[in-house]
């Protein structure tokens, strides 16, 4: 057991793992907080440092393997390849990011609140590496009860409600994705959990057909796409930010990647029959959350239904099964989790400072914040996707993916794209420019350590957005394998 | 064997221990050293050291299967012992005598998990029963002790007698009490067998609370006194299945496609009546009885389905429902205020009572990383693999689904709110056994074959 420890996909688990567990044992809430940082900031390291291996001769350090339940065919397996090594990346840059944007919070209990995100991002990484049915349904979960605790224990008024109404919501996702589990599981040939063995499950088109639908349900609610996306603008308002960081910029991935890697090439054959449905709702999520965006007076809750747009653009993309779309989703998911991190740690400045977050009381802060305020035009504008920004390039493809699928989906989700430059711009002139109010007068700008969070993600935005290349690389050649196998079925 | 006749033994000197003093802690320390010795008499049956050579005639079969069984649950009891046992002297007096009756259930327990005919299982079961009776109305000067008693005396008896209308028919049938000489005759389905079976399938459905012959149960468990509450929900309920499997496997196996919508409707009645009643408590206490109930109906998922899968599950669920439920009535004990609101803000006070709580409370939810996951996951492996009647599995799902409702409104409660709970005396070794059945349920949850695997030993 012990060789499971040196090598990069271990690593990545038991980092986090084990400094949630020691970060939940230190009293005092200075070191809880020193020590998070410390053991994010490892972990980006090995994360980093794994990109150095990705060729096909370093593969006995991307994989993990160990007997774990023989008597039902599991075993723990863990991967790095393309999907998953993006995924990881995000996971693993995310959480210094949210840990020092976050440092100047307070919030009771901290060994508590930094020993629960540790453990959460450990379940993340292992949902993003598995390739065991049965250890992804684990990770899945152990994410999702911290996230669960986390939403509750910190945030606004309602907090408990929505936390509780996003728990069930998922919890109830995933039982039937259990039961989907299951039943694959006993159709497969060695009666194994293996995601290879998933592949070769012996199903009926019939059989296929709903359980598809089982899956799908389970992860559309994760993502969430519309219709089911009604727990996530209380769950991300009420929520506190670090929190809400975790669940847009990270959780909503788990959704999206587990379509590319556990639905569509497990159920090749009904793909097709449901395509359109599905496209469909994912296109319509674009244009409703964007119009719902526009009439939003609370900064989260713009941002909120402005990730279900993006998201649903995601789902519409993968299901397009184009080649470009599927590159294109993976490097947005990347994009789109930097870029929503950075829209929440303004909006995290702004309240901590005022104590408000509504547009409507808000103005001015331009005048009282310029370099607060140039950070943010950035960040929305990358949002938007406009060229030179790490969300075009992503989006380009999605689109450009879309439109050979069927021209008319592609231009309803243009709307989209056209509706959010308008909240976007609309939202930065109200509550940036104009005149100050009693309130914003009073802002000052930000100091250094939060300057340093926000460069880092310019620096992501623009890195991305000028010089994609090295990001297609890493996911193009298991994009390509996963696609290839879906279309051969 | 060993367990059966060590049990009845060790009750007796229980009994002669209240004799020779009255001191309550002398009685609970003999009690714990009674259960260690019946275990360790179980293993070693298990591993092939019998004590007694009795020549049985085949009434009995001490199966690898049954005396895990048996072992799961002497393990159960002796955390129960340890946990709640300083609490019976809130009771009343009698507190061997509490300890005596409860070694008597165990030696019902024993004879139904081992019995091949239907005597030894009347046997067993009133065993198993009678000492409850007696239990349920011990605190005696409350009047709803009394009334719990009563009524459970009355429904007992009522489904007893049922059981032996059953056994008497299925004798005049096959002319055997033999469950395998049963299921042998089976080829020639006579009206009289019919009719026994439903009637052993009724009286069973009453001893493990199925739906709808639930209704005794709330009541029952709320005004026992909680320390028993524990014992009657968790280890009695247990064996009461065990039996009930064994029963039917053993004695109707061959007309299984015959019953098993039955089984199926009374599994999803009782799931979804248990579930949905769960929700609507105000108090704990009573919230544990009607979760009883649901878990009940998932362990009914095993005799439903009645394949190896599910016969393995259920020891597992047994293990599993038992040690959390034992753990939060343990707590629950304690707490002046059985109501939800009692819970609010336990966790300033109690941190280390609350996680463990937590613990218990995900397991009984099925979350992952808990034993609670893999018993049901054994549970919907079985009914899927049974191959018909999906629809249940899908009730069975949504109903784990409802169960998160109000498993989560405890943990709400001790950590989101505020509250003016003030604790509890607890002691160390109190708080080192709630551990050490967390840790066993963390186990059983990361590696359910530690115990499974004494299963083909």
């Amino acid at each position: 057991m012990l060789s499971a420890f040196d090598n990069f996909p271990a690593l990545l688990i038991w980092l986090p793992l084990i400094g949630g567990i020691v970060t939940f044992m230190l009293k005092q809430g200075e070191r809880a907080k020193a020590w998070s940082m410390l053991s994010s900031i490892l972990t980006l390291v090995v994360a980093g440092t794994s990109l150095l291996f990705t060729g096909s001769e370093h593969f006995a350090l991307t994989q993990v393997s160990y007997v774990w339940l023989p008597l039902l065919g599991s075993s723990f397996t863990l991967s790095l390849d393309g999907i998953s090594w993006i995924l990881c990346l995000l996971n693993a840059i995310s959480f210094p990011l949210i840990f020092a944007a976050s440092s100047r919070g307070s919030y009771r209990r901290p060994n508590v609140f930094y020993g629960l995100m540790l453990i959460a991002q450990a379940g993340l990484m292992g949902v993003f590496m598995a390739l065991d049915a049965l250890t992804i349904y684990f990770f899945w979960e152990l994410a999702l009860i911290q996230v669960y605790f986390l939403a509750s224990m910190w945030g606004g008024e309602k907090r408990i409600q929505a936390a509780f109404k996003f728990f069930i919501y998922t919890f109830v996702g995933s039982l039937l994705l259990l039961v989907g589990i299951l039943y694959v599981y006993l159709k497969t040939p060695d009666q194994s959990f293996a995601l290879a063995s998933f592949y070769r499950a012996e199903l009926t088109v019939g059989e296929q057909g709903w359980l598809f639908w089982m899956f799908f349900i389970a992860f559309a609610i994760k993502m969430p796409v519309f219709p089911f996306h009604t727990w996530q603008p209380d769950a991300y308002e009420q929520s506190a930010t670090p929190v809400t960081m975790v669940l847009s910029g990270i959780m909503v991935k788990m959704g999206v990647f587990a379509l590319m890697r556990w639905l569509l090439p497990v159920f090749p054959d009904v793909i097709a029959d449901y395509d359109n449905i599905i496209i469909g709702f994912s296109v319509i999520g674009v244009v409703y959350a964007s119009l719902m965006a526009m009439r939003q007076d609370d900064l989260k809750r713009l941002v909120a239904y402005s990730s279900i747009a993006h998201i649903g653009l995601m789902c519409a993309a993968i299901f397009s099964l184009q080649q470009d779309a599927w590159h294109g989703a993976l490097v947005q998911m990347f994009s789109h989790g930097i870029n929503i991190i950075g829209m929440w740690i303004v909006i995290e400045l702004i309240e901590r400072q005022l104590g408000v977050r509504k547009i409507s009381e808000l103005g001015g802060i331009a005048q009282k914040a310029p370099t607060l305020t140039i950070f943010l035009v950035i960040i929305a504008l990358a949002n938007v996707a406009l060229p030179l920004t790490n969300a075009f390039v992503g989006e380009f493809l999605m689109f450009s993916g879309l439109f050979k699928f069927n021209s008319w989906y592609a231009a309803v989700a243009g709307i989209g794209i056209i509706l959010s430059a308008v909240y976007t711009l609309n939202m930065i002139k109200h509550v940036f420019y104009g005149n100050t109010n009693i309130l914003t007068e009073t802002m000052r700008d930000i100091g250094k350590d939060q300057r340093i969070v926000l460069s880092v993600i310019v620096v992501l935005i623009f890195m991305v957005g000028i010089y994609p290349e090295p990001m297609f690389r890493l996911v193009e050649n298991t994009s390509d394998i996963i696609l290839n196998r879906i279309q051969t079925k | 064997m060993n367990a059966i006749i060590l049990s009845a033994l060790w009750g007796v000197v229980m009994m002669y221990t209240g004799v020779v003093t009255r001191n309550t802690r002398n009685h609970g320390v003999m009690a714990i050293i009674g259960i260690i010795l019946l275990t360790i008499a179980a293993w070693l049956e298990f591993v092939g050291v019998q004590f007694f050579s009795i020549n049985l005639s085949g009434m009995m079969s001490f199966a690898p299967y049954s005396l895990v069984f048996m072992m799961v649950m002497f393990v159960c009891t002796l955390l129960y012992f340890i946990l709640s046992g300083p609490d019976m002297k809130d009771v009343g007096d009698q507190v061997s005598d509490y300890y005596a009756l409860i070694f008597f259930v165990l030696t019902g327990v024993s004879i139904v998990a081992a019995f091949k005919t239907l005597l030894m299982l009347f046997i067993g079961i009133e065993i198993m029963t009678i000492p409850l009776y007696i239990l349920a109305a011990s605190d005696k000067r409350n009047l709803k002790s009394n009334e719990a008693g009563l009524k459970y005396f009355l429904m007992g008896t009522f489904s007893t007698g049922l059981m032996l209308m059953g056994i008497a028919l299925l004798y005049g049938a096959h002319g055997t009490f033999f469950t395998d000489g049963i299921n042998l005759g089976m080829a020639a389905v006579s009206p009289l067998t019919t009719a026994g079976l439903v009637l052993l399938m009724i009286s069973m459905a009453f001893k493990v609370s199925a739906a709808p012959f639930h209704f005794w149960t709330p009541d029952v468990y709320d005004g026992t006194p909680t320390v028993f509450t524990s014992f009657m929900a968790t280890i009695v309920k247990a064996a009461a299945f065990f039996a009930f499997l064994r029963l039917f496997e053993n004695a109707f196996g061959k007309m299984h496609v015959q019953w098993q919508l039955l089984i199926a409707i009374i599994t999803a009645a009782t799931l979804l009546i248990g579930n949905i009643t769960a929700v609507f408590q105000q108090s704990v206490k009573r919230m544990l009885a009607y979760s009883s109930i649901a878990q009940a109906g998932f362990m009914m998922l095993a005799l439903f389905a009645l394949n190896s899968t599910g016969k393995q599950g259920l020891i597992l669920y047994a293990a599993a429902y038992s040690l959390a439920t034992i753990g939060i009535f343990a707590v629950l004990v304690r707490m002046k205020d059985y109501t939800f609101e009692g819970f609010n803000g336990l966790s300033k006070h109690e941190p280390f009572l609350s996680v463990m709580l937590t613990v218990f409370l995900l397991s009984l939810a099925g979350i992952p990383l808990t034993a609670g996951f893999f018993a049901k996951y054994y549970m919907l492996v079985a009914a899927l693999k049974n191959g018909n009647m999906f629809w249940l599995v899908i009730v069975a799902v949504l109903c784990a689904a409802v169960s998160i409702y109000y498993y989560f409104k405890v943990i709400q409660s001790m950590f989101f709110k505020e509250g003016a709970n003030t604790g509890m005396r607890t002691g160390g070794v109190f708080k080192a056994t709630l551990l050490v059945a967390a840790i066993l349920v963390i186990a059983l949850g990361i590696h359910p074959d530690w115990l499974l695997n004494l299963l083909t030993y």
